[in-house]
């Protein structure tokens, strides 16, 4: 008689060596229900002590008189799309960083680092100064999305650029892409920068809260703006996995596997273009969640995209929550904009990265 | 199998091949061999569709330039010079690779790359990481990933293709004769083998075809012991070089006349 033990680490008996698909299968579901208890915690907690149990049972029985009024706004309509606007936010930088990661071939990819995020934050800032004036016909008619959509434009005309520059005969070079990125956001800069010497007093204040990052003023029309974008591009895109397995070789033996390279690239980076797109209109620079989260994956469970991009798109919107409750604590009763807690965890963690492929990387 | 027509391909304003015809039939191992610089990695590029041409390639019948990425890689399998990995993929995740676009028969995905890996003497390697591989096994890897894309010879009747940029340049005797028998059954079992391959005297003995290149055009192409003679390889590489059999009869050999060519 034989006893297996099962391990956590440790595939069951009989499967190949090297295959890391059972621990990543196990690994995505305690990911959801991490996602699940975070986000329960970031409903729950704030400056008025409310029982989330007590919330979601007074909304799903009907009995409305177990909470009261105050209980009910502060739920309903500030944490909650807080916390949800939270989750999109996470995951869309989560999943556009690993996307661009497996297109350029390198885990220093990353939409705020390479002037991705500087590009989309230009194309709103020309909306949020000049919405009002020159550009108001366009404004209007593209309603709640104009910001989005102008930041979609800056991040779209700003990732196809640094391809172009970075990418020779299907190689990309890291200088090149790193250096390229500086160059491009500061040129995005400048254009900011300018833009803001004409804004008005209220735009300023505007511009000067978002620019740091934050969901702070989280509200059901922002959520309700990005998520069409968001949500789809997070369902789509385990589709890219395999594609982005294959280029991981290069576009010459991806095209071999049978990918359709051109096509592929474009349609990654509209999708990094969008999601980074959607996330600086509404929540400003939120910096390097798409560096640290698909870099702490890869070494958990492997660089596959076909479990790397969900796994992102979970372990993304666990780091934000989080990230948003350190904001919220640590100078209670302000808050900090989440922009620098995460900058302020990650950009160290930026320069493990670096230090640690020093001796790997073609520079 | 492979119909090349008159194939020119320019790499900005230089004309690298200038109008090459060849063929390559099933059930044969065809060696390109040539000096640096005249041309075979380019040939070989123009003949996976991987870079652009004028003339005109097939391969069983599809039109290479027009042919669906899906489709060629249901017919070809390409292994290219070098292959760098930036991310800590598992051996058996490269090889796997091999199955990207879910072309797949008989055996289940894991198994086949355990077959794959038996192949090229890598068993017991699926779990070690490719990156810290030296550069031969790491060749042998990325051998195993093309014969997992394309592992019957025949499939669905029809002849499956391996284009092999040398493969067998960072790799010991042992392992370098290995690689040649693997393409040479694959020849044998009714696929076709393309090769870029820079040693002579492995090209004299495996190969059933042989194209030599100079300058961006065929020098000479067919038998073995018809394209491997002094006059051919002395007038492409430019050094005197004998050609023998040893024992008498046996195995073919090219050898360069070393003393000679330093006084010439």
């Amino acid at each position: 008689m034989s006893i297996s033990v099962e391990t956590g680490m440790n595939p069951p008996h009989g499967a190949y060596a090297g295959d890391r698909t059972w621990f990543a299968r196990r690994m995505l579901l305690a990911l959801v229900v991490v996602l699940v208890l975070t986000a329960m915690f970031s409903i729950a907690s704030g400056a008025t002590d409310t029982s989330v149990v007590s919330v979601a049972w007074a909304l799903v029985s009907g009995q409305d008189d177990l909470i009261s009024a105050v209980e009910r706004v502060v739920i309903l309509d500030i944490r909650m799309p807080r916390t949800l606007l939270g989750m999109l936010i996470g995951a869309a930088l989560a999943v556009s960083g690993a996307t661009m990661q497996g297109l350029f071939r390198n885990p220093l990819a990353d939409p705020g680092i390479v002037g991705v995020s500087a590009g989309a934050s230009l194309g709103a800032v020309t909306f949020i100064v000049l919405g009002a004036g020159a550009l108001a016909p366009v404004a209007s008619f593209l309603g709640m999305y104009h910001i989005p959509f102008a930041a979609f434009i800056g991040g779209l005309v700003f990732t196809m650029a640094l391809y172009r520059i970075s990418t020779r005969n299907g190689r990309t070079s890291v200088a090149t892409m790193l250096l390229a990125g500086i160059a491009l956001g500061a040129m995005a800069g400048a254009f900011t920068g300018l833009l803001v010497f004409w804004a008005d007093d209220e735009q300023l204040r505007d511009l000067t809260f978002w620019g740091l990052g934050s969901i702070a003023g989280a509200t059901w029309i922002k959520v309700l703006a990005v998520a069409p974008i968001i949500v789809p591009i997070l369902v789509f895109s385990p589709f890219m996995a395999r594609g982005l397995n294959a280029m991981t070789l290069g576009e010459a033996t991806a095209q071999h596997l049978g990918v359709n390279v051109q096509v592929f690239k474009r349609v990654a980076i509209v999708m990094v273009a969008a999601a980074t797109g959607a996330c600086v209109a509404v929540s400003g620079g939120i910096g390097f969640v798409g560096i640290v989260v698909p870099h702490l994956l890869r070494l958990l469970i492997g660089p596959d995209h076909r479990f790397l991009l969900p796994a992102c798109a979970l372990l993304g919107a666990v780091m934000l929550l989080f990230a948003d409750a350190i904001a919220r604590q640590i100078v209670a009763p302000a808050e900090l904009p989440i922009g620098i807690v995460t900058a302020a965890i990650g950009a160290p963690f930026f320069l493990w990265i670096l230090l640690r492929r020093r001796g790997l990387m073609d520079i | 199998m492979l119909d090349v027509r008159n194939i020119h391909v320019r790499l900005g304003k230089t004309e690298i091949l200038h109008g090459i015809d060849m063929q390559a039939a099933k059930e044969q191992f065809t060696v390109i061999i040539g000096p640096n610089g005249s041309g075979k990695t380019t040939l070989l590029r123009a003949l996976t569709g991987e870079i652009g041409f004028e003339g005109n390639v097939s391969l069983n019948g599809v039109d290479i330039a027009s042919a669906r990425p899906v489709e060629l890689a249901s017919l070809r399998g390409v292994l290219p010079q070098s292959a760098n990995l930036s991310f800590p993929f598992t051996v058996h995740e490269v090889v796997r690779l091999g199955l990207t676009t879910g072309i797949q028969t008989g055996a289940d995905a894991g198994s086949r790359v355990d077959q794959a890996l038996a192949a090229v003497d890598l068993q017991g390697f699926g779990g070690r990481f490719y990156q810290e591989l030296s550069g031969g096994e790491q060749q042998r890897v990325q051998l195993a990933r093309v014969l997992t894309q394309v592992w019957e010879p025949v499939f669905e009747g029809k002849p499956r293709c391996l284009f092999l940029d040398e493969p067998i340049s960072s790799l010991d005797i042992r392992h370098q004769l290995q690689i040649m028998q693997i393409a040479r059954r694959y020849a044998e079992a009714g696929g076709g083998v393309i090769a870029i391959l820079h040693d002579l005297n492995l090209t004299a003995h495996f190969a059933d075809h042989v194209v030599l290149m100079s300058g961006g055009r065929v020098h000479a192409s067919g038998h073995p012991h018809a394209v491997l003679t002094p006059s051919n390889l002395e007038a492409v590489y430019g050094c005197p070089m004998a050609v023998g059999t040893v024992p008498a009869g046996m195995d073919f050999f090219v050898l360069p006349l070393i003393s000679s060519s330093q006084t010439a």
